[in-house]
Order: C-alpha cells, then structure tokens, then sequence
C-alpha cells in the first residue's frame, strides 16, 4: 500500500508553483496587452510597425520554441534567467500577442461619436483614452481576457521541460515513483479545474464590476 | 460696427472625388443666432463639422474671434495649425450632437464635470456647483446621479446642451439636436433652446429640418444645396418668400413631408 499524503504534498508544492507562474505571467501579459494593443493603435507608424510585429512573431510561433529560447538560448547572448523567469517571460509576452489583438479591438469598438464627444470637449488624447475610452473598452475585454488566464494556466505546464517544478512535472515524479498514473493525474486534473474555475469566478465578479451602469446600453 | 466672430473665407472640402464645399464663404457676427438649412448632403453639417475641427479643410481660412483656426503664424507666415493651438481654439467652440454622444459610462453630473475639470482645472466642488446651475437651467435637476440608459433621448439632448455650455464656449454649433428624437420630445429640447437663445448672448449655429422652429430662432437663415450658400436672408423672406428656384422646392418638400413653417 502506498503512502499517498506525501506524494501529494509533493504535487500541492508543484501547484504553488504552477499558480506563480499563472499569477506572474498574468501579470506580464496584461502589461504587454496593453502596451502592444495601445501600440497597435498608435499615430506613429514605427510604434504600430513594431507592436504588430511583436504581436506576429509571438502568436505565429510555438510556446515551447519560445521557452526553449529564453531558457537555453538566451544565455549566450549574455542573458540568463533562472527557470521561472524564463517561463513567466515566455508565457506572458506569448499570452500578452493574443491579449493585445483583444485590446485594440475592444478600443476600436467604441464608437466614433465618443471620440466626436471628447474632441468637442476639446479633452487631449491621453483623457479621451484614460477617461472615456477605456473605461469603456474594459468590460469589453474581460471576458476574452478570461480566457487568455485560463490558456495562460494551462500553458504553464511547458514549464516542466526546462525543469521547472510545476504541477505537471509533480505529477510525473509520483508517477514515476509510485507507478500509479491515475491518481497523480486524476488529482491534478482536478486542481487544474479547481483554479480554472477560481479564474472564471474571478473574471465574473470584475466583469459586473466594471459593467456596473452600463446595463442596457449594450448586450 | 462688430467684426464677426466666425469668418470663413473660400474654404473647399472634398471626400475622394466628392466636392462637399465648393469655395464657401460667410460671416457671423457675434451673438448671431443663425439657422442652416438644405437638403440632405449639402454641406451644412459638414460646416459645424469643420468648425468643431471633427473634419480637416482642404483649403481656405477659417477665422474664429480674431484668430485662424486651421492656421497659425509662424515666423511671420501662417503655417498648418497644430494640435496644441486646435486645443486653443476649441476652447472658443461648443457642440451638440444628433445621437447626443453621452459617455454611457458616467452619471449625468460626471458627464458634465469632467471636461471641465480635466481641460480647465476647474476644482470639484465649484465643477459640480456650475453643472447643477446648469441642469437646473435644462430642467434636469432631479436626474444629475442617474446614468445616460436611463434616460428618454429629450432628457439625454438636455443633459448634452447642458455638458458643452459647462465650458462657457462662445460659439454653440447645433447639429441636428431633434432629429433622433421621437416627435414628442422635440419640443422640450427647442424650449431649452428658445431659452439659451433668450437668457444669452453666445453665437449659435444651428442645422436642422424644424422649419418652424428655425424661423422663430434665428436671426439669418442660410439655404445650402450643393456645398454652396443658394440663398440667404432673414427667416420671414426665406421662409415665406424664397427667390431661389431650389429653395421653394425644397421648403415645398419639406412640408409635404409634414413639417410645419
């Protein structure tokens, strides 16, 4: 008979880390959202020409090349990160490419009389967007947003490849010491949901939140 | 005599191979309450579109209070105005919108304080002070806390004319107020007009098809066709005698479709 109570201490270890990586890249993500999709939608041509690139290369190639290159390539360029840096840095500018295209199209959603409005109130560019815009294009965003976090939650298990000890990678080491495949990865399906569902939770509760008002002006 | 406060002086604007304004010229002297009228596609609300800088000219000057709106002065030359120098002059001009254009987002106080507080500085209290003056002036008073959802589109215009008066422009352009509103709630939006007209002195342009409405506002009544002025004259000789061939057709259609005069 198997001891499971420390074998599953082992896979909670790996799920704090596997939450860390959701958390930080998250975080990284949204930052590149917006920096890229703003950037998209920029007056200056060389900013659009250099978000959209940015938004190209990281959505038209593959999480684990982008992984691999952070962590083992990067380094002979004189840059090395420790595991979890590469894998925040890697899934939040990857997540971030598909986060900013839901930036600019929330932004480019809100209808041209608002603009009309914010020019006849003669507010300069940084109010219209800061005041008007985005407090608009917000709850736009949410819900996709939501999305991204969850794709985000289930890109981290990538990370067990540059040996990084998520949850994933927990799941294996029981696995390959216990021989027993369904319980190590019948509890981490079940934690993967349990925070998919936190994420879902979360995201509801900012989306009535920043909707809050704006009932009956859209569906 | 006064100089006018708007001079726009053979200005052209083109949409690809559309001539929308065809070398337009006219004054309007301050405190004129001036009615611009004509068929769809005319050119009268591209005029307040220019002069709200919502559309760039393709030639000619425009001069507002003494100053060139689309130009300034430069080492002795005028050169193409920029953005800080548009932010200048916007400050002369106020405009009200046929779909009102209310932030959906903020109260009906917010909507009104919050280009006030961000372009002039205006401090909170004394923001939220003038707006309730101002609501009050619109009949909209009770209403300052609800949201735009919530209101019927006469109260959502009023609340509109009471957010571009927040900043004391000079100049009020009115495109088109009653247009989208359903025929009952027209009235209490000219009422608010007829007021604003009364009570002070501020130059307004006004494109609109209320004929009616037109003839008791204003002291001119301009008659557009084509991106040119056809016809121009005080509201009883436009209204009740119109020389211009395109002009009575145009009023006769206009009331076969309803509209008083």
């Amino acid at each position: 008979m198997i001891d499971w109570s420390g074998y599953l201490g082992l896979i909670l270890q790996g799920a704090l880390v596997t939450i860390e990586l959701t958390v930080m890249g998250s975080a990284l993500a949204l930052v590149m959202a917006f920096v890229a999709g703003l950037g998209r939608l920029s007056r200056f041509a060389a900013v659009r020409a250099l978000a959209t690139v940015y938004i190209e290369f990281f959505r038209g190639t593959s999480i684990f090349v982008q992984l691999f290159w952070a962590y083992f390539v990067l380094p002979f360029a004189g840059i090395t990160l420790t595991p979890l840096q590469a894998g925040v840095l890697a899934l939040g500018l990857n997540v971030g490419a598909y986060g900013a295209e839901v930036v600019r199209g929330a932004v480019r959603a809100i209808g041209r009389e608002q603009h009309e409005a914010c020019v006849a109130l003669n507010l300069g560019r940084y109010q219209r967007l800061r005041h008007v815009i985005l407090p608009q294009a917000l709850p736009l965003m949410l819900p996709t947003f939501g999305n991204n976090a969850i794709e985000l939650l289930k890109g981290t298990a990538v990370v067990s490849l540059i040996s990084l000890t998520d949850m994933t990678f927990q799941a294996q080491v029981v696995r390959a010491q216990t021989g027993n495949t369904l319980v190590p990865f019948a509890t981490i399906l079940v934690l993967y949901f349990a925070m998919a569902m936190a994420i879902s939770a979360g995201m509801r509760w900012l989306e009535r939140r920043a909707s809050r008002g704006l009932d009956g002006v859209r569906v | 005599m006064a100089s006018p406060i708007i001079r726009i002086d053979n200005i052209t604007k083109t949409y690809g191979p559309l001539t929308v304004l065809d070398g337009l010229s006219m004054d309007v002297m301050p405190g004129e309450k001036l009615a611009l009228i004509g068929p769809s596609g005319s050119g009268k609300t591209t005029i307040l579109r220019i002069l709200m800088t919502l559309e760039k000219i393709d030639g000619g000057h425009i001069e507002l209070d003494g100053e060139q709106l689309y130009h300034m002065p430069k080492a002795g030359k005028l050169v193409p105005a920029d953005e800080r120098h548009l932010q200048k002059m916007r400050e002369k001009i106020g405009m009200v919108f046929q779909h009102f254009n209310l932030f959906p987002h903020k109260c009906v106080l917010d909507n009104i304080t919050l280009a006030p507080m961000l372009t002039k500085g205006v401090a909170k209290a004394s923001a939220e002070a003038r707006a309730k003056e101002l609501l009050d002036m619109v009949g909209m008073a009770d209403k300052a806390k609800s949201m735009p959802a919530q209101l019927s589109g006469g109260q959502k215009q009023r609340v509109a004319i009471a957010r571009a008066l927040a900043l004391s422009p000079k100049i009020m352009l009115f495109d088109e107020v009653t247009s989208a509103l359903d025929p009952e709630l027209v009235e209490e939006v000219l009422n608010v007009m007829r007021k604003l007209a009364a009570e002070t002195d501020m130059t307004m342009l006004l494109v609109t098809h209320e004929m009616g409405f037109a003839h008791d506002f204003a002291d001119r009544v301009l008659f557009f066709d084509k991106g040119r002025i056809v016809e121009e004259g005080k509201p009883d000789d436009i209204f009740r005698n119109p020389r211009q061939e395109r002009t009575q057709t145009f009023l006769r259609k206009i009331i076969a479709a309803g509209h008083r005069v």
